[in-house]
């Protein structure tokens, strides 16, 4: 082996390390260190100079070990890998000691985080010194994309994608495409009709040939990663021919069972053979097995969809023989849009809710007033009359420690698009109770300022109840909003007709099971974690599945529709380059100490290892487009023959003895 | 005398622990400076012979740290780990060091405050308990 020539360099970061961490300290002390030829600090290491330091010693001084005392190698180490390189240098030859994030940003005292920089540092070239130079491989890319979810954000990356010539997967699981948005009756603060603006791009889906539309479908089932996914996806059974359906919607008309309709939150019913809503992408008729009359008495009772469909769509067959069929993709990126569930305002009992009639959730009141909603677009209470007064209560689950600490981030601005409805549709009295009013987007604060001018009541005060208990003749058949004015400093009582709960926008319930299915985090809210906050909020720790729209956090249409494109790009730059790069850090086998017993078989999750017949010796042999790196098999092998590349055990050791040995 | 400062080794998972230690940093969260961090890519990397190896070089108290069972990177890294731990604690026990020197941590990568605090409480309950016994059998001549 030729000699080892340790170049080691301590950042300042500005004050961020230089300010606990006496730098030039421990620059001077790396310089003391066996091996290290080089030692300097330097206030940026990132930037083009810094980098540019570690370049021209490779050249000059002839190094061949790199360590970079700074930020967490999460943050740089492609960096000063990359400089590497351009050095001359295999980008493995190089280490980085974390003196930032787990050192001068968890201190104050300078003499501690100096020292504990010391051995951060030492024990960063204790390790370099094993480094090997590693051979970078690369892999194809396939162009095909799946985008899970078909709410507005799926439907605007699969769109983004789709027209940039690449094909997609649209796995949506409810009947048809639309999401929450097209729940919705208007958008704020534009007040334009959310059905007129989303239907076109929904049926842009419908027809697109880039776009292969797997609604009423789930994904089972997700192997392999970035660039060459498999996924299985489960198309449920309809229970109609899709082929011959026309959605002309007759079979529901005739379907003499009606249950209460998901789409219209329970306002409105459905058929058991339904249509969810008359602009559905697919329009096609689906079939609630578990409530009909036909399946459920196996043939023997009911069957008046089949009698009365034209189009020989619903059949016998098709009723009682249809089952759900797995579909098997191959894609190269994922795009994970599956938004969010609504609270539900009913575990809090001091609301109301679903204790009396007049208290609804907004989604419920959405399909009120949307001219094709139960109602027919007016707002009625359950005796059929219109309210002369509506409360509109502001942070229902959220920005509560007893649910959700978070804001939910839409509910002041459609708390406000509530009030302007109530208005002009009903002409009622309308109190509006806020904690704070956040209108933070374009337009928002203009639409706050307008609806205060258009007489809306905002009472500053987080509720506290609402109850029927009349205390006055005044408030006789009233509902009463008890609430502390926190601005008159005292306790009032408003008596209305309706009770309209902003309730919080949370994670969806099955958010764990898909977590685990594409290998996503949760952040402690239960919504899916980004890989950096703010400057890769698509992206997940997972490489290849990006997310986007309520499934990371709550947000409004505008950030959605953003984000959502964001993916895409992200999903397209991946297809234009074509290739990625394979780790570089995976299991090796020497095979002079391998006894072939196949125990790191037995233990990998990505069968990666295999033992076979070599001269006829059994070893094991490593699949290298298979092997992820995590090391568990080095663990298991009982002669140490198993290594992993990068994160041998000498390198682990000398770390370790560097960190122990001298205290 | 100085107050006994104990000596812990943390081996981390980069994607959830060492992430979440991360995330500490940049949130400013403030703990003892006892512990050396060994970023491994998963917890079930983690051979027992590098904990060994700490607890030889004189460590108070070792750390096991990755990803929630549903979190891992790898899928079931952390089941693996908890394997290889169990056995681990049997050996660190009859090796004569107490049950507290040892600990397996899952912190997922938005836990930076939980970090701070499992840092915290071990130094506090490894104050209590005293250098490792290693670190004064070491010192003797063999």
């Amino acid at each position: 082996m030729e000699d080892v020539k340790i170049g080691v360099y301590i950042c300042h970061c500005g004050l961020n390390i230089a300010g606990t961490v006496d730098c030039s300290a421990v620059a001077k002390y790396a310089g003391s260190l066996p091996s290290v030829v080089v030692s300097r600090d330097y206030r940026y290491m990132c930037s083009d100079p810094g980098q540019d330091l570690i370049k021209n010693d490779i050249t000059r001084l002839g190094i061949n070990r790199v360590v970079v005392a700074s930020c967490s190698p999460r943050m740089h180490e492609l960096t000063f890998r990359n400089a590497c390189q351009e050095g001359g240098l295999n980008p493995y030859l190089y280490e980085q000691a974390n003196i930032r994030e787990q050192c001068s940003w968890v201190h104050d005292d300078k003499k501690v985080a100096t020292e504990k920089a010391k051995d951060i540092v030492r024990a960063a070239v204790k390790r370099v010194y094993f480094h090997e130079a590693l051979e970078v491989k690369e892999a194809p890319v396939n162009p095909n994309v799946l985008v899970v979810g078909g709410g507005i954000a799926g439907i605007q990356a699969a769109l983004d994608i789709a027209n940039g010539g690449k094909k997609v997967y649209l796995v949506e699981r409810e009947a048809s495409i639309g999401g929450h948005m097209i729940q919705f009756d208007r958008t704020f603060p534009t007040l334009d009709c959310s059905e007129c603006i989303l239907t076109p791009k929904m049926a842009d889906v419908g027809h697109h040939p880039f776009i292969e539309l797997l609604a009423y479908s789930e994904v089972e089932e997700v192997s392999g990663s970035i660039g060459q996914f498999k996924v299985k996806v489960n198309k449920k059974a309809r229970h109609i021919d899709e082929s011959k359906c026309v959605g002309c919607g007759v079979c529901e008309q005739k379907c003499p069972w009606k249950v209460p309709s998901e789409f219209e939150m329970g306002l409105g019913k459905r058929g058991v053979i339904y249509i969810p809503f008359a602009q559905a992408i697919p329009n096609l008729a689906t079939v609630d097995a578990e409530h009909c009359v036909y399946i459920q008495s196996d043939g023997k009772k009911c069957g008046a969809c089949i009698k009365f469909c034209e189009a020989e769509a619903v059949t016998p067959e098709t009723l009682l023989n249809q089952s759900d069929q797995i579909v098997e993709l191959e894609v190269g990126s994922i795009i994970v849009t599956t938004g969010y569930d609504q609270f539900d305002p009913s575990v809090i009992s001091q609301y109301g809710y679903g204790k009396y009639d007049n208290v609804l959730t907004g989604l419920q009141f959405e399909r009120m007033t949307c001219a094709a909603g139960p109602t027919g677009g007016k707002i009625v209470l359950n005796s059929g009359k219109e309210p002369e007064s509506v409360a509109i209560v502001h942070c229902v689950g959220s920005r509560d420690q007893n649910y959700h600490e978070y804001c939910s981030r839409v509910c002041c601005m459609y708390g406000l698009k509530y009030a302007h409805l109530i208005k002009e549709l009903a002409n009622a009295e309308v109190y509006e109770f806020y904690i704070d009013m956040r209108c933070f987007g374009e337009g928002y604060e203009e639409f706050y300022k307008r609806l205060s001018e258009e007489g809306v009541n905002f009472i500053r005060g987080k509720v506290a109840k609402v109850t029927d208990r009349a205390i006055s003749d005044e408030e006789k058949g009233k509902l009463m909003v008890v609430t502390e004015d926190t601005l008159l400093g005292k306790m009032i009582r408003v008596p209305v007709d309706m009770v309209i709960l902003c309730a919080a926008l949370e994670a969806r319930s099955d958010a764990d099971k898909v977590a685990s299915l594409f290998t996503l985090n949760r952040r402690a809210d239960g919504f899916f974690l980004e890989r950096h906050v703010k400057l890769d909020p698509v992206a997940t720790p997972t490489d290849g599945v990006f997310i986007a729209g309520c499934c990371e956090g709550p947000k409004d249409i505008p950030d959605t529709v953003a984000q959502a494109s964001a993916a895409a790009a992200k999903a397209l730059s991946l297809i234009s380059k074509g290739t990625i790069t394979l780790e570089s850090a995976i299991a090796n086998v020497d095979e002079t100490k391998c006894l072939g017993c196949g125990r790191c078989e037995e233990i990998c999750t990505f069968h990666a290892p295999k033992v076979v017949s070599k001269n006829g010796v059994m070893v094991s042999s490593i699949n290298e487009t298979l092997c992820k790196g995590c090391g568990a098999c080095a663990v298991v092998c009982p002669t140490g023959a198993m290594s992993i590349r990068h994160f041998t055990q000498e390198e682990i050791a000398a770390q370790v003895g560097a960190l122990t040995e001298l205290s | 005398m100085d107050e006994f400062e104990p000596q812990i080794i943390a081996f981390t998972c980069n994607w959830c622990t060492y992430a979440a230690a991360d995330l500490a940093g940049t949130s400013r969260i403030h703990y003892p400076a006892n512990v050396r961090i060994v970023r491994v890519m998963c917890s079930s990397m983690v051979s027992p012979m590098y904990v060994l190896k700490a607890f030889e070089g004189g460590a108070d108290g070792v750390i096991v740290a990755g990803c929630n069972y549903a979190d891992c990177h790898y899928i079931d890294g952390p089941v693996k780990c908890d394997a290889m731990f169990s056995r681990l604690k049997r050996i660190v026990h009859m090796l004569g060091l107490e049950d507290e020197r040892l600990r397996r941590e899952l912190i997922s990568t938005s836990e930076g405050v939980i970090f701070a605090q499992v840092i915290r409480e071990m130094v506090e309950q490894l104050k209590k308990l005293g250098p490792s016994p290693f670190k004064t059998k070491m010192e003797a001549p063999v």
